[in-house]
């Protein structure tokens, strides 16, 4: 079968340096030849020990870091685009249309409700609001957040309900490319469960998928194929 | 956050190498930007980076020493700003920009009601009916989250927060396309911030507003803006997505200021 078919994310040749001025200019090499695929309708999990570099793969796809060489292309529907060269306002096209990204950490906006959050997250990305609601509430409950707490603001729940909030608000686009930066870090088996078929359902809706996953237990239950991190030790 | 809208595919304003001296002193140096319909841009530095000079300069308020601004005009023609007549930097200056000032004092009319305020705006561009621009003024009133029994206040009587609240109705009452914003929050408490900062950002978002927001405090930059440029001694040393170059900061200098951020 030829692997380019259903190919979503192709990094070739992508390389991460840290430059820490404030520390005299010290360089941290950290990534350098990362160059791999993820497909259609499978999980691949990044591997490696922390400070590998696994977290900064994930934000090099996102465009939340640069890459300081290769490309990384992702197919946004019929057309391929490399993120480490596109225009800013390219990639947030992308993030709405094509590439989620769930982390551990949620960044709260005073004053929205937690409903209103992720039912955003579901409009962005062209849901129409009615079914976006609904999406947000399904996904809310599943990740066993109260009703009671839907309508306020995230900034005052507990660090386990914010990251609750931001994994629902992750699932609740229907992205065509998913990266997972840790999503069952500290969740309780419940909680777990509930993101392991988060994931299976997104599988099984022809998403590519990409996370790295603390817990050995979740990633036998969700890893398709392992990339071992440490190939691409700068 | 909402993004810039697709399909907006051609800018609303492009600005080249755009430079100011005052005497010998530099303001800013060679500033080039594009700016699309609904897409927020921060402008971030500390005082004296030439993002106060830049901004006067986009809003036509200051002639560059050299280079030039080009605004796309809602006959969707794109004009060169210093060639407009007054009659046409009137009409931007009135109906299609916003421009809030750090200190209300100089957007406001501090002796004149908030509903007056508000009206003024209305009636320069043309309104006559006295009801429908009292209604008007309410309507916006309410949506900067003012109480309609204020509309007869002046704004000398309004706390800080309600005053940057109303001088930002007083500013989206004409649908501009475009708002400039200097230091929008400064002067704030923090909590009068927040409220203010979440307020811009369903404004934004719900219009489709463009905006140019000069700040040093770069939260406001995260939570508002779409791109970011960072100014030192007048020039543009880095720019880029906003998350982008917040989260992994190239130049020294932006290092700094993001190390020196303490809300992160």
């Amino acid at each position: 079968m030829n692997a380019a078919d259903n190919a979503m994310i192709r990094l070739d040749g992508v390389a991460k340096t840290f430059v820490m001025h404030l520390r005299g200019g010290a360089t941290l090499p950290v990534l350098m030849g990362v160059t791999f695929e993820v497909r259609a309708g499978e999980c691949a999990v990044l591997d490696g020990p922390s400070g590998a570099g696994k977290s900064s793969i994930l934000k090099m796809i996102f465009g939340n870091y640069r890459a300081d060489a290769g490309t990384i292309m992702v197919r946004d529907a019929r057309q391929w685009v490399d993120i480490a060269s596109a225009p800013p306002r390219r990639v947030l096209h992308l993030r709405r249309s094509t590439i989620g990204y769930v982390s551990q950490f949620l960044r709260t906006i005073p004053r929205v409700g937690a409903l209103d959050i992720v039912a955003a997250s579901a409009r962005d990305n062209g849901i129409e609001p009615a079914k976006a609601k609904a999406r947000a509430a399904e996904l809310l409950d599943r990740l066993n957040i109260p009703e009671k707490l839907w309508q306020l603001p995230p900034s005052t729940f507990s660090g386990g309900e914010q990251q609750r909030i931001n994994i629902a608000r992750g699932f609740a686009a229907t992205h065509p490319i998913l990266l997972l930066d840790e999503p069952t870090a500290s969740l309780d088996r419940r909680n777990r469960a509930a993101v392991i078929n988060f994931i299976r359902e997104r599988k099984l809706g022809g998403a590519a998928l990409l996370g790295t996953f603390h817990d050995e237990d979740v990633k036998q239950q969700v890893c398709d194929r392992c990339i071992d991190v440490t190939n691409f030790r700068a | 956050m909402t993004a810039a809208r697709a399909g907006s595919e051609s800018p609303l304003l492009t600005a080249e190498g755009l430079t100011k001296h005052y005497g010998a002193r530099l303001g800013c140096a060679d500033v080039s930007l594009e700016i699309y319909p609904g897409e927020v841009l921060a402008v971030v530095g500390e005082s004296g980076s030439g993002k106060s000079t830049l901004l006067s300069l986009l809003s036509t308020q200051m002639r560059p020493s050299s280079g030039s601004i080009r605004y796309r005009m809602r006959d969707d023609v794109m004009r060169d700003l210093f060639e407009l007549g007054e009659a046409e930097r009137r009409f931007l200056l009135r109906t299609d920009w916003g421009f809030v000032h750090q200190d209300a004092r100089l957007g406001l009319r501090i002796g004149v009601s908030a509903g007056g305020n508000v009206g003024e705006r209305l009636m320069a561009v043309g309104w006559r009916n006295y009801g429908r621009i009292r209604q008007e003024a309410v309507d916006w009133l309410a949506r900067v989250e003012i109480d309609a029994d204020r509309i007869d206040d002046t704004p000398a009587t309004f706390s800080g927060g309600m005053r940057q609240r109303l001088q930002i109705a007083k500013n989206m009452v004409t649908s501009p396309r475009l708002v400039f914003m200097d230091e929008p929050t400064g002067g704030l408490d923090v909590s009068v911030q927040a409220r203010l900062l979440d307020l811009l950002r369903g404004l934004v978002a719900d219009y489709g507003l463009a905006a140019i927001i000069v700040t040093h405090d770069l939260a406001v930059a995260r939570l508002l803006s779409h791109r970011l440029m960072v100014m030192r001694r007048g020039r543009v040393i880095e720019t880029g997505l906003t998350d982008q170059v917040l989260d992994d900061p190239r130049e020294p200098y932006t290092q700094l200021l993001v190390s020196s951020d303490l809300r992160g």
